[in-house]
C-alpha cells in the first residue's frame, strides 16, 4: 500500500476514534457545580495516538501478511526447532529445570505461590487442549470438573479424613466419570450448541454447590482444607508451600509424559482426525462417539486433580472460585498458546496467569492491557503464541530410528 | 455364488424427496462396477445408505465378505461398516488436513489396530509394536500408490491428483474388501485419469478388491467396468455391460444427448 494511502487510512480511524472516544474522553459532568466540561485537549491527544499507533499496527500487519507468502519450511516455532536440535535439547532443558527447581528458594513465598497457580493452570490448559485442541469439542464448563476435585478434597477430607494423596487419584477417577457423565448426553451436538449446553453443565454445578447448603456448605464454602503431608510429616507454612510447588511440578511434567503420549497414539491421531472431518473420520472406521466421549473425560481428569491442588493451597474453596470466567479463561490459555500444542499452551497458561499478577502495579488498566494482549495474539498470531504440534509429529517420525529403517527396508 | 455386495430395494426419502426409489443392484467379487447417472441422480446417497451415512428408508444391503457368511449392513453405524471390510472415498476431497500424509493413512488403521487408552499412556512393548508396524503397513500402502515422496508432508500440500490418491490409500488401509469409489477422476487432467485407470486396475488385480464406482468420465467407466449400473431421478434404469449400456436408449435419453456422443 503506498504511503499516501496508509497516511489516510490512519486519519480516518483516528477520526473514528476520537468520534467513538468522545463522550468519555471530552465530556465531563462535574456534579458539584452542575456543570459541564468539554476538555478538547483529551480528544487531541486520542487522535494523535490513534494515528501514530495505527501506523505501526499496519506496519507490523504487513510484515506478518509478507513473512507468510515466503516461505513455508521455517515456520517452525523456534522453540521446536531449538528441541529438535540435539546439541541444544540437552542444556535447553537442563536450564530450564534448575531455574525450576531453584524458582521457591530464590524468589519470595508469594511469587511461589503465583507459579503454583499458574502451574495449576497449564495442568488445566494442557487437560482442556485434549478436548478443544485435539478432539475440536469447544467446552465452555470445563472448570466444573475443576470444581469436582476441588469439592472432592475438601468434601472427603472433612467427612471421611481422607488425605490429599489418597484423594489425588481418587478425584481423577471422579472427574473421568463425571467427564463420561455430562459427556454423554450433550457428545450428540457439536460446535455452537455444544458449546453452550456445556457452559450451563458448568454452570449447574455451580449452581448445585451454591445452594445445596447440606452437601457442600453453600456460598460459605468450606474451610481448614490441610495442606499435604510428606509420609506424615507437615511442613510449616512456607516449606508447605514449596512442598505443594514441587508436587504441582510433578503433575505438570506427568501430564506433559500422558498427554504427549496420548497425543501421538492411536487415540490421539483419532482425535485430530474428529477434529478435521467429523463424516471422514466415521468413514475410516472410528468411533465418534467413543472417540469424543475419552477426550471429554481425559481432560476431566486433568482439570479434577488440578482441583485438588488449588483446595490443598488455598485451603479455602467456595463456589465463586469456578464461575464461567475460569472456563473462560483456560479456555484463553489454550487458544492463545496455541491449539493442540502441547509447548504452546505451557506458555499461554504462564504469561496468561502470571502477567496479570505482575500488572498489579498498573491495576486499574490490567484488564485493559490484559485484553489488548489477546487481540494482538490472535492478529498477528492466529496459531497460538508456539503453534500446532503435528509439525512436531512429523519430525518425530522422520528422526525416529524405527522410521529410517522402515525407509532403508523397503528399498533393499 | 452369494454377490459381494446385494442392495435389494433400497429406499431413501428425505421429507417428500425420494432420492433413491427401489433400487437394487448386486456385485460380484473381483468386479469393477461402475454407477453413473446425470448429476443429483441418487449415486451419492447410495453410497451414503451403504456405508451408514443414512439409515435407508427402507430396503436390504447385504455383504458376503470373501470366506464369510452372509450379513446385513442396514442401520449399522459407519465406523461398523469400514471394520466390516467396505471403504470408500469421497466425491469432495476430506482429508485430514492437519495431519501428514502417513498420518492420514494411518487413521485408516485405527480400526485395525487393538491399544486403548491405558496402553497408549504405558507404551508397553505391545503397543510399540503395533505402532511400528502401524506406520510401516501405512508407508507401504503409500508405496503401493504412489505417493511415498510425500510421506511427511501435511495433507493439504499435496497437489490434486495427489489428494485423491491419497484418499485411495486412506481407504486402503482398513483393510476393505469392497472399495466405493465416488467420483475418483473428478478434476483431474487426462494423465492423472490414466494414472487412476491403471490404479484401480492394479488395486483389483494384486489387491483382490471388488470396485464400485461413481464416475462421470464416460471414456474411464467405459474402459475399466465389467458391469454399470445407471440411475435417474432415484430409479435404476439400466444395468449391463459397456456395450448394452451404450446402446441402450434409456440411458440415452436420461442423458438427453449429452453425453450420448462418448457414450
Amino acid at each position: 500500500m503506498p504511503i499516501k494511502q496508509q497516511l489516510k487510512q490512519s486519519l480516518i480511524i483516528a477520526f473514528w476514534f476520537m468520534i467513538l472516544t468522545f463522550p468519555i474522553m471530552v465530556i465531563k459532568v462535574n456534579t458539584i457545580q452542575n456543570i459541564i466540561v468539554f476538555r478538547w485537549f483529551n480528544l487531541l491527544w486520542v487522535g494523535i495516538l490513534t494515528f501514530f499507533a495505527s501506523l505501526v499496527w499496519n506496519y507490523f500487519l504487513r510484515r506478518t501478511e509478507d513473512s507468510k507468502k515466503k516461505d513455508f519450511e521455517d515456520d517452525t516455532p523456534l522453540i521446536h526447532r531449538l528441541l529438535q536440535n540435539d546439541r541444544f535439547r540437552k542444556p535447553f532443558l537442563g536450564l530450564l529445570a534448575a531455574f525450576f527447581i531453584a524458582y521457591p528458594f530464590i524468589f519470595p513465598m508469594y511469587h511461589t505461590s503465583i507459579m503454583i497457580s499458574a502451574l495449576v493452570y497449564v495442568m488445566l490448559g494442557l487437560g482442556l487442549n485434549i478436548v478443544v485442541g485435539l478432539a475440536g469439542l469447544l467446552d465452555l464448563g470445563y472448570v466444573a470438573f475443576y470444581a469436582v476435585g476441588a469439592y472432592a478434597y475438601a468434601l472427603l477430607n472433612l467427612h471421611f479424613g481422607l488425605s490429599f494423596w489418597m484423594v489425588l487419584p481418587l478425584s481423577a477417577l471422579l472427574g473421568t466419570l463425571f467427564g463420561v457423565l455430562l459427556g454423554y448426553p450433550v457428545l450428540r451436538l457439536r460446535g455452537d450448541y455444544l458449546a453452550i449446553v456445556t457452559l450451563g453443565f458448568g454452570e449447574i454445578i455451580r449452581i448445585v454447590l451454591e445452594n445445596w447448603d447440606e452437601f457442600s456448605n453453600g456460598p460459605r464454602g468450606i474451610s481448614d482444607i490441610p495442606a499435604p503431608t510428606f509420609f506424615g510429616h507437615q511442613f510449616n507454612q512456607d516449606n508447605t508451600m514449596i512442598y505443594i510447588y514441587f508436587i504441582v511440578i510433578a503433575l505438570v511434567l506427568m501430564t506433559i509424559f500422558f498427554v504427549n503420549r496420548l497425543e501421538n497414539s492411536k487415540i490421539g491421531r483419532a482425535w485430530i482426525a474428529l477434529r478435521d472431518d467429523e463424516i471422514a473420520c466415521q468413514a475410516m472406521g472410528i468411533d465418534k462417539f467413543k472417540t469424543k466421549l475419552t477426550a471429554f473425560a481425559l481432560g476431566a481428569t486433568w482439570a479434577a486433580m488440578g482441583g485438588v491442588i488449588f483446595a490443598a493451597k488455598t485451603s479455602y474453596i467456595n463456589p465463586m472460585s469456578f464461575t464461567i470466567w475460569e472456563s473462560i479463561t483456560i479456555l484463553c490459555v489454550v487458544v492463545i498458546g496455541g491449539m493442540g500444542s502441547a509447548i504452546g499452551v505451557i506458555a499461554g497458561a504462564l504469561v496468561l496467569i502470571l502477567l496479570p499478577e505482575y500488572l498489579r502495579a498498573v491495576a486499574e488498566y490490567r484488564m485493559l492491557v490484559f485484553g489488548a494482549l489477546q487481540v494482538i495474539v490472535m492478529v498477528f498470531k492466529p496459531d497460538g503464541l508456539i503453534k500446532s504440534v503435528r509439525k512436531v509429529y512429523t519430525f518425530q517420525t522422520s528422526q525416529e530410528p524405527q522410521q529410517e529403517k522402515i525407509v532403508h527396508g523397503t528399498h533393499t | 455364488m452369494e454377490p459381494i455386495l446385494d442392495v435389494k430395494n433400497l429406499t431413501m426419502k428425505f421429507g417428500g424427496l425420494k432420492a433413491l426409489d427401489d433400487v437394487s443392484i448386486a456385485i460380484e467379487k473381483g468386479q469393477i462396477a461402475a454407477l453413473i447417472g446425470p448429476n443429483g441422480a441418487g449415486k451419492t446417497t447410495f453410497f451414503n445408505c451403504i456405508t451408514g451415512i443414512y439409515d435407508p428408508t427402507m430396503g436390504e444391503v447385504q455383504i458376503t465378505p470373501p470366506g464369510k457368511s452372509t450379513q446385513s449392513l442396514r442401520g449399522l453405524k459407519p465406523n461398523y461398516v469400514t471394520e466390516r471390510g467396505i471403504a470408500r472415498t469421497f466425491q469432495n476431497i476430506r482429508l485430514f488436513h492437519g495431519m501428514t500424509v502417513l498420518e492420514n493413512v494411518m487413521i485408516g488403521r485405527h480400526c485395525r489396530l487393538s491399544s486403548g487408552i491405558i496402553k497408549a499412556m504405558l507404551r508397553p512393548p505391545s503397543q510399540r509394536d503395533e505402532e511400528k508396524q502401524a506406520v510401516y503397513d501405512s508407508y507401504e500402502i503409500l508405496e503401493k500408490i504412489g505417493l511415498e515422496k510425500y510421506v511427511n508432508e501435511m495433507a493439504v500440500n499435496l497437489p490434486y491428483g495427489a489428494q485423491r490418491r491419497l484418499e485411495i490409500a486412506r481407504a486402503m488401509a482398513t483393510e476393505p474388501f469392497l472399495l466405493l469409489l465416488d467420483e475418483p477422476a473428478a478434476g483431474m487432467n487426462p494423465r492423472e485419469t490414466q494414472e487412476l485407470d491403471d490404479l484401480i486396475l492394479w488395486l483389483r488385480d494384486n489387491e483382490n478388491l471388488t470396485i464400485l464406482l461413481i464416475e462421470h468420465d464416460m471414456k474411464l467407466v467405459m474402459s475399466l467396468s465389467d458391469q454399470i449400473h445407471v440411475v435417474d431421478y432415484g430409479k435404476k434404469i439400466a444395468e449391463g455391460s459397456p456395450e448394452d449400456i451404450k446402446a441402450n436408449s434409456d440411458v440415452i435419453k436420461a442423458y438427453l444427448g449429452e453425453e450420448s456422443d462418448d457414450a
